[in-house]
């Protein structure tokens, strides 16, 4: 059936070509041998199995033939032409004769065919292909290498060995190559040591397999499908059974639903549906907001915090920034450095120039920062935050100026030089004429303020630790502490009547009479007289201690004074009567390391510096009034105010802390002006001023103003950093002193000297 | 005494909740709590005390008020999800079962959400709405950008772009535009509407550069652009109805039904709106009224008021800043950024039909004033018109005022372009430019302008200049004469006293010393405050010198390579434009009166 379909394909193309042919009756000869040819086909294809089809392609052949001889002249080799167009496809043969110029091509190939023997199909039995192959190969499927070494390979029915052929030399190979046309499908076969030539068949199937296709050319995939199982009615049906009165009776129940929809349609209930509008979509915004202020009650989240809005760019961003924006290569290299860390370069990208704008590149950040955004925008947690308008220097307090609040020392007007060791203490007398120091070098020095003469120098044997002058005016005495001693000195200048009327008091020791010296006392201490020669020099009592003295401090009405021994533990506090030449020890269990003591101004207290507290006691009656808690961890130095209500405590660990007693026990202000720990602070008498002296080589004058009004707290301003003093040994001003009665500061060094600051 | 209160059960602890609580409260997973926080505003609080507010929980958790996520509960959306997870689910059976019909069904009636009333919940007035315009503008350009491939619904992304283009026309129209910057991420535009800044940032179009997943979640992103398309067209509408122009926005002369079938006609509008080329149709004819500022007497608001005034004058002159110009944009140039930036200053502009529908006039009009280049050269050029670089338009509009076109022709090295969105704080560094600005707000003349004049005169003629100097230096010596023979006069008998000059170093230094002093007292509350403040302060003035450094740096380089190369080249350059602006030397001196 194919073939006829095909033939009536050829016969469609020749008359088509009629016009060109010119022997005509040629054609019509080939049509009738061609449909001579189908009939017998048709018949015979039904019945007939392999042997038909070659039948039937020899009939083809001699209509191509025909056609060939009809078109084109010179064909020849018409045997060899059909040979090819059997194997081909039916359509590669109608493709031939729409196109007759390509047959020439074909017909090269078809030559290089022409050699090969007739196809064994044709009588399988002509001659014994099995012998042939043994006589061929005769050694089986061995490794054909075993034979390399011998002229031959294997042996004939005789037991001869059969020889190889001939193989030449290259050159003769390369020769015979050229020569025969065969030679690129001359294959060379190791087992029998034979070339062969292989066939077309043989080429084509390598063809095949290299193309990864059917590799049997004569296998049509595509071969018309017989339908076996049809959907056409049969005329005899399967089965003989007549259909079911219910396929003919319409369903109650459905006719009952459409019943009811054709009411619901009636009734106009169920309507058709309405294709959806889509200039809806285009139309669906409206004037959404009336006003722009006014808003209408909503609810909304819960005290809402709007977002941030996102930073604007700077001058670095730019495209074309000016050039000090723009890196340099260090900081390329430092950009480049920070890869790993990458939020703490100063920008995402690199400040660069670009000549114009259209060099300036996609931002490749861009899509990662706008997702940023939005996470923070629904991600990050929102607090309301007080942003500080301020300027830092409306944090610092508005003081008053210096200039306002003269006068206060300034200049360094004067330096008194004489000692050769550190000037530890110095005392003024109540009039202020006179100046008194103490010193390592073992003596104790007296100055007139007003000129800087040294008066008068008194040896000790050891090194002074504390110098007070009596305030006192009716006497003239200075208690000195010096190791385990104190001495009252009469210095010797000023007003002679008040010289000779402390001498004439001091002469005798006053009548003991009906006093004992109670035992805790007499442990602790002696009074004793100096021998004559001490009197000469100026010495008038001695109180001798068990331990060293290291501080001393009088009574404002010059009677009472105090000392102090740090290592006297329990006995450490003495408070001694002159008039009397008694002494007690106030104090009956150790509280710390005491370090001061002073007398209140007015009111019989007595302020007691351990290392951490200062305490208050009233001697009257004998108890602990109060306990200021300085915060620090070694007090150096007390000074209380002249009106008695304001003490000031220097301490090592740099703090100056003024205590308002009606206050609190804690500081009203600590200060620490100092760079280095205070030795020691002072108030003056008529001036609201207070000073303090630091390790820092310097002391600084502060105005210290205090009010009557109770409701009115200090003022406190530094005023002035007086700077003059060396540094020895680490240790620069060790005490301070005001005059007086005039706007002047003494100060005395480790370097030696003392200073005078007006 | 009552029953004992335990611990956690008033006060801070009662009013927050976690996350995974509110999850569960809700019975919402993960992802669609994440879209209704998105949608609906909610956001974590930063609770005061974070111990307290966690229960005694040392972690960091993310704590949301308890009113906000009941606020949610209340929500009808949360019924639009699951609407929505119940229809993908009959979708996937349907699919799976190869059900067309009712996948076709399915999809016709897919659940939609509707964010109206959300847009009137979180903005209650316009004014908030306003206020957070900013990242909604942004993001909505950015995914008008996006192109159709990526995981973005396609009809989100031409939404976009319809919205922000509608935008843009409100811009032109309302002559809204107030500061541009071009930077490296894209072109900042600061637009102020009722008052209020608004500042957007359109990316540069240089094609889609695609992200990693982990880099960029667009599904996130999408969540948000869902609700800033509805909140932007109810924004557009309300401007469009503010200035009186018909919304959705239509060009006059040309009709196309919106519902028309014929798609291609409709884009082809849509097309010519976007070209931002022609103004839109009114509802009613506008009447323009001039705005005075009321003068209310105060002494002190005096200088506020002027103020006030020169900055509006300022505004009205960069509303019509290129009014009467011409321009021409080259097709290198980024046609829509250019187009709208001369459009809201009242300038006409056309360009090459070829790249985009809205051309108005060719390229050989004569009347054409200024053609935008960016290019090194141009074959032919037009004598009747400048050809300038685009940054020219950018820095027009920030210093609100024509701007000489010399330092801006073609292939010519361009003046910084400087940020107008900076505020300097004190001790901040001040680049020159920004300076020249400065100095201009305020009303003085432009510096830059005399300087060149007067190195043109010393280069003209450089011994006139030296002639100059030496009567100057007569004149200088002459004076004091002048004073000598005064004093002589007068001093015969009496002496003038002599002003003692108050010793000004001792001065500062005592108030030096005193402000050590004032400092030292600062309390010690504030005293960490204030030393970070000093030392943010040092860090500033650290900057700014190193930036005044580089600066002079880069100024002393220049001037060597400026000498080294000879002076002769400076000369031709200068030639080489010379025809151009001698042709136009009556223009530009308009435009300086001006």
């Amino acid at each position: 059936m194919a073939t006829a379909s095909k033939s009536a394909k050829r016969r469609y193309e020749i008359v088509e070509n009629k016009g060109n042919s010119e022997d005509v009756d040629d054609i019509i000869e080939a049509q009738v041998s061609d449909n001579a040819d189908d009939s017998t086909d048709e018949e015979s294809s039904e019945y007939s199995g392999l042997e038909d089809d070659e039948e039937d392609d020899s009939g083809d052949e001699e209509d191509e033939s025909a056609w060939e001889e009809a078109s084109d002249e010179d064909e020849e080799d018409d045997d060899e032409e059909q040979d090819m167009s059997t194997n081909e496809d039916s359509e590669d043969d109608s493709e031939d004769k729409v196109a007759p110029t390509a047959v020439p091509i074909e017909q090269v190939e078809s030559s290089t065919t022409a050699e090969e023997p007739a196809k064994p199909v044709e009588d399988e039995y002509a001659y014994d292909s099995s012998d042939e192959e043994d006589l061929r190969n005769t050694v089986g499927n061995i490794p054909m290498n075993w034979y390399d070494e011998y002229p031959h390979i294997g042996y004939d029915l005789e037991g001869k060995p059969i020889l190889k052929p001939k193989r030449g030399d290259e050159i003769d190979n390369f020769l015979r190559k050229m020569e025969n046309p065969e030679s690129w499908r001359t294959v060379y076969d190791p087992q029998t040591g034979q070339d062969v030539v292989l066939s077309n068949e043989d080429v084509e199937l390598i063809k095949n397999v290299m193309g990864s296709r059917i590799p049997d050319g004569s296998y049509n995939p595509y071969e018309p499908w017989v339908d076996w199982f049809t959907n056409e009615v049969m005329e005899t049906p399967v089965t003989g059974r007549p259909e079911h009165k219910r396929s003919f009776i319409p369903s109650r129940i459905e006719a009952m639903k459409v019943g009811r929809m054709v009411h619901a349609i009636k009734m106009g209930w169920m309507k058709p549906r309405v294709p959806k509008d889509t200039s809806v979509e285009r139309h669906k915004y409206y004037l959404m907001w009336n006003a722009d202020d006014k808003s209408e009650d909503v609810r909304r989240i819960e005290n809402p915090i709007p977002a941030p809005k996102p930073r604007l760019p700077g001058h670095a961003e730019s495209y074309n920034p000016p050039p000090e924006y723009a890196f340099s290569d260090r900081e390329i290299a430092q950009w480049n450095r920070l890869a790993d860390t990458p939020y703490q370069r100063k920008f995402p990208f690199v400040p660069k120039r670009f000549s114009s704008l259209r060099a300036v590149p996609a931002y490749d950040r861009f899509a990662r920062e706008r997702f940023v955004r939005c996470l923070d925008l629904y991600l990050c947690p929102r607090a309301k935050k007080m942003r500080l308008t301020i300027q830092p220097e409306d944090l610092v307090p508005q003081l008053p100026k210096p200039r306002d609040l003269q006068p206060f020392p300034t200049v360094c007007s004067m330096i008194f030089k004489g000692h050769k060791g550190l000037v530890r203490t110095i005392s003024h007398d109540p009039s202020g004429q006179f100046l008194i120091s103490g010193s390592d070098d073992q003596t104790l020095k007296v100055w007139e303020v007003a000129t800087g003469r040294c008066f008068k120098t008194f040896e000790v044997k050891g090194t002074v630790r504390c110098v007070s002058w009596c305030p006192n005016s009716a006497i003239a005495l200075v208690a000195a502490a010096v190791d385990n001693n104190v001495y009252l000195i009469n210095p010797g200048v000023g007003d002679r009547l008040v010289q000779a009327k402390t001498d004439e008091i001091l002469k005798e020791m006053p009548a003991q009479t009906d006093y004992l010296i109670p035992q805790r006392v007499r442990a602790v201490l002696t009074w004793n007289e100096p021998d004559k020669e001490q009197w000469a020099s100026g010495f008038r009592v001695i109180l001798t201690h068990f331990k060293a003295v290291k501080h001393v401090a009088w009574h404002s009405k010059g009677d009472y004074f105090s000392s102090v021994m740090p290592e006297g533990d329990n006995r450490s506090v003495l408070i001694h009567q002159l008039s009397r030449r008694r002494s007690q020890l106030p104090f009956s269990k150790s509280k710390g390391l005491v370090q001061c003591t002073l007398f209140h101004p007015l009111r019989p207290y007595l302020f007691v510096a351990t290392q951490r507290h200062v305490r208050v006691y009233n001697l009257l009656k004998q108890e602990l009034t109060k306990k200021l808690i300085t915060g620090a961890k070694w007090i150096s130095s007390l000074a209380v105010h002249p009106g008695g209500d304001n003490v000031l405590v220097g301490t090592h660990d740099r703090r100056l802390c003024w205590f308002d007693l009606d206050l609190s026990t804690k500081p009203y202000q600590a200060l620490r002006h100092h760079g280095q720990g205070i030795r020691a602070v002072a108030f003056h008498k008529r001036y609201p001023l207070f000073a303090s002296g630091s390790d820092d080589c310097s002391a600084i004058v502060s105005h210290g103003m205090v009010y009557n009004d109770l409701l009115k707290n200090p003022t406190i301003v530094p005023l002035k950093k007086l700077r003059g003093h060396d540094k020895f040994d680490d240790f620069g001003v060790f005490d301070v002193l005001f005059h007086p009665t005039q706007p002047w500061l003494f100060t005395s060094g480790a370097d030696g000297t003392i200073r005078l600051y007006t | 005494m009552g029953p004992m209160k335990k611990k956690y059960e008033a006060g801070e602890a009662t009013k927050y909740i976690t996350r995974a609580q509110a999850l569960k409260k809700l019975q919402l997973n993960l992802k669609d709590f994440r879209r209704l926080c998105i949608l609906k505003g909610v956001y974590p609080r930063e609770p005061n005390n974070r111990k307290k507010a966690q229960k005694g929980k040392l972690d960091k958790k993310t704590l949301y008020y308890v009113k906000d996520i009941r606020f949610l509960s209340h929500e009808p959306l949360i019924w639009k999800f699951r609407d929505f997870k119940v229809f993908m689910r009959k979708m996937k059976t349907a699919m799976e079962k190869g059900d067309k019909e009712t996948v076709a069904r399915l999809k016709e009636n897919k659940p939609s959400m509707k964010l109206d009333h959300l847009v009137k919940e979180r903005y209650p007035t316009f004014m908030d709405a306003l206020n957070d315009l900013d990242d909604c503008l942004t993001l909505c350009f950015f995914y008008s950008t996006l192109p159709r491939d990526t995981k973005v619904p396609a009809n989100l992304i031409s939404l976009c772009r319809r919205l922000t283009v509608e935008f843009l026309h409100y811009v032109i129209a309302a002559k809204a535009l107030r500061k541009v910057f071009i930077s490296v991420k894209g072109i900042y535009y600061q637009v102020e509407i009722k008052g209020q800044p608004v500042t957007m940032l359109i990316n540069h179009q240089r094609g889609f550069k695609p992200t990693s997943a982990s880099d960029v979640d667009y599904r996130i992103m999408t969540n948000f652009v869902d609700f800033y398309t509805s909140m932007l067209g109810f924004i557009n509408f309300r401007l469009y109805h503010s200035i009186n122009l018909q919304y959705p926005p239509k060009l006059p002369g040309i009709t196309v039904k919106e519902d028309a079938t014929d798609e291609d006609a409709v884009e082809e509008y849509n097309e010519l709106v976007a070209a931002l080329n022609s103004s839109l149709v009114t509802n009613v004819p506008q009447a323009e009224e001039e705005i005075q500022i009321d003068e209310f007497p105060s002494a002190e608001g005096a200088e506020k008021l002027e103020e006030a005034k020169r900055e509006a004058e300022a505004i009205e002159r960069l509303k019509s800043l290129f009014k009467g110009l011409k321009f021409f944009i080259s097709r290198e140039v980024p046609r829509e950024s250019v187009v709208f930036v001369i459009r809201s200053c009242d300038g006409e502009v056309s360009w090459d039909p070829s790249i985009f529908a809205g051309a108005t006039y060719d390229e050989t009009d004569e009347s054409i004033t200024h053609q935008i280049v960016d290019r090194p050269s141009v074959d032919k050029q037009y004598l009747s018109r400048y050809y300038i670089q685009p940054q020219w338009l950018f820095d027009c509009i920030n210093f609100r005022r024509l701007l000489p076109v010399e330092d801006y022709f073609i292939g010519a090295n361009l003046p910084p372009h400087i940020s107008p969105f900076v505020t300097e704080r004190l001790g901040d560094y001040i680049p020159p430019e920004r300076q020249m600005l400065l100095a201009l707000q305020r009303g003085e003349t432009l510096p830059a302008e005399q300087e060149e004049e007067e190195e043109e005169e010393e280069d003209e003629s450089e011994d006139d200049s030296s002639d100059e100097e030496e009567e100057e230096g007569k004149i200088e010596k002459k004076e004091p004469t002048k004073s000598q023979v005064v004093k002589e006069k007068k001093g015969m008998k009496v002496m003038r006293g002599r002003v003692e000059m108050p010793d000004v170093k001792g001065m500062e230094e005592e108030d030096k010393e005193h402000y050590k002093f004032r400092e030292l007292m600062i309390r010690n509350k504030d005293k960490r405050l204030y030393r970070s403040m000093m030392k943010n302060r040092r860090n500033r003035e650290r900057e700014a010198k190193r930036l005044e450094n580089k600066r002079k740096q880069h100024e002393k380089e220049e001037k060597s390579l400026k000498k080294s190369t000879s002076s002769g080249k400076a000369l031709t350059a200068k030639w080489s434009i010379q025809p151009l602006s001698a042709t136009s030397d009556t223009q530009t001196k308009k435009m300086k009166m001006m």
